[in-house]
């Protein structure tokens, strides 16, 4: 008896650790938010954000995107073909792109590519005390230092998501056009005649600034908490990886249902 | 590390890269470049059926689209579709005495509204009723049609 009782404190404790956890993150965001209005007063600190985040990953996101999109093309035409409409290619690729994989894999990469930076660099700081420092200089490291990174991260996403999405239909159109030999006017026009504005573009654009939310803000509470020591910091990297890349993938279903679920 | 400036112009590059690929899916991807005709005019037809027939479908006269499907309602008495028709103002010369089929593109293909002129001199205006008109081909119908005028 006594053993089972044993049992259950500890899935209660776990509970409790990831409530506390979790309740650390919302006030680590509270804090992040309520600097906004000092960074609008020192814009230029967000512009060196955005440089990090954003432009330093447009090239990976943009080959990804050229590559992602060309085996689309090469897929869809794949099933397309044997029901003798592989003229419907353009809408495959854009849908897919727009839809889906143009913010989801846009948000993994990110998280690999700039997220764990933005851990592993927080992390650092917390273990070399410059945190504290700010703070006995009566500088809020979160205002100082998360917000621009929590801000430059949000904004970067949907535009990297709308690259990755643009050069992979272009990606398609050079596969389905040069290769495959589908007709070019009949590439552009299904897909015209069949996306819509509302439904598909704007409706991922505000995936794809949801996950930036969740990406940045994953990466910065990982860093912010994480143990200050090497394997701290490392654990956080690691974790900051892999709960990104589950929260965008789970999330994702759940925006999926709402948006085009009904 | 790169200078202020060097890091501000390529922030600006990435904005206006991310900008124009956003104006790009719009444009060239999504429908927005073949948008509802905002001026035009609006008639009507009615069909025992349309089938299929969605709004925002195409709306052409010998293949070239001329407007779009506004809305599909039903008649209280009648009990008939009344499908409202948004033509653009360019082709303000349908005559009035149009003849309106709801049509395939394709096999499998979307349903949409072709419009045959006739040859009355008068043409169609804002709120005119289109008299002539064709219903869907409803495939079942037609099969068990095929099969009752077998069997007689």
């Amino acid at each position: 008896m006594s053993r089972v009782l044993d049992h259950l404190a500890r899935l209660g404790r776990l509970g409790l650790e990831v409530f506390a956890r979790l309740g650390q993150a919302h006030w680590l965001l509270f804090g992040i938010l309520s600097g906004m209005r000092d960074l609008a007063m020192r814009p230029r600190r967000l512009v060196v954000e955005v440089h990090r985040i954003g432009v330093l990953s447009v090239l990976i996101v943009v080959v990804s995107g050229l590559f992602v999109g060309m085996v689309l093309a090469l897929q869809g035409y794949y099933v397309l073909s044997q029901f003798g409409a592989a003229e419907s290619l353009g809408i495959m690729v854009a849908a897919s792109l727009v839809r889906e994989l143009g913010p989801v894999v846009t948000a993994l990469l990110v998280a690999g590519r700039a997220g764990s930076a933005l851990t592993a660099e927080i992390g650092l700081m917390k273990a070399t005390d410059q945190l504290s420092a700010l703070q006995m200089m009566a500088v809020d490291p979160i205002k100082r230092i998360l917000t621009p990174r929590f801000v430059g991260g949000l904004l970067s996403m949907p535009l990297l998501a709308a690259m990755f999405s643009a050069v992979g239909v272009l990606g398609g159109y050079l596969v389905g056009v040069g290769l495959l030999g589908i007709d070019g006017g009949a590439y552009w026009s299904q897909m015209q005649a069949r996306i819509d504005l509302h439904e598909d573009i704007v409706n991922g654009l505000i995936k794809s600034l949801v996950f930036g939310v969740v990406v940045t803000w994953i990466a910065l509470f990982q860093g912010y908490a994480a143990t200050p020591t090497a394997e701290g910091v490392s654990r956080a990297t690691t974790r900051t990886v892999v709960h990104s890349a589950l929260a965008v993938l789970g999330l994702d279903f759940v925006l999926t249902a709402l948006m085009f679920g009904g | 590390m790169p200078s202020t400036r060097t890091i501000e112009i390529l922030v600006g590059a990435f904005m206006a890269a991310g900008l124009l690929a956003v104006f790009f899916l719009a444009m060239q991807v999504s429908n927005l470049g073949a948008a509802l005709p905002t001026e035009g005019y609006r008639v009507t037809a009615r069909f025992d059926n349309v089938g299929s027939l969605k709004v925002r479908a195409p709306v052409s006269v010998a293949g070239v689209r001329v407007g779009r499907v506004e809305a599909i309602a039903i008649d209280r008495t009648t009990f008939e579709a009344v499908v409202t028709l948004a033509i653009d103002r360019r082709f303000d010369f349908l005559p009035d005495d149009t003849f309106a089929s709801i049509l395939t593109s394709g096999l499998l293909g979307e349903q949409y509204i072709g419009l045959d002129p006739g040859g009355s001199p008068d043409p169609l205006r804002d709120g005119d009723q289109i008299l002539h008109t064709q219903s869907a081909l409803v495939l079942e119908r037609m099969v068990s049609q095929f099969l009752f005028n077998r069997s007689d």
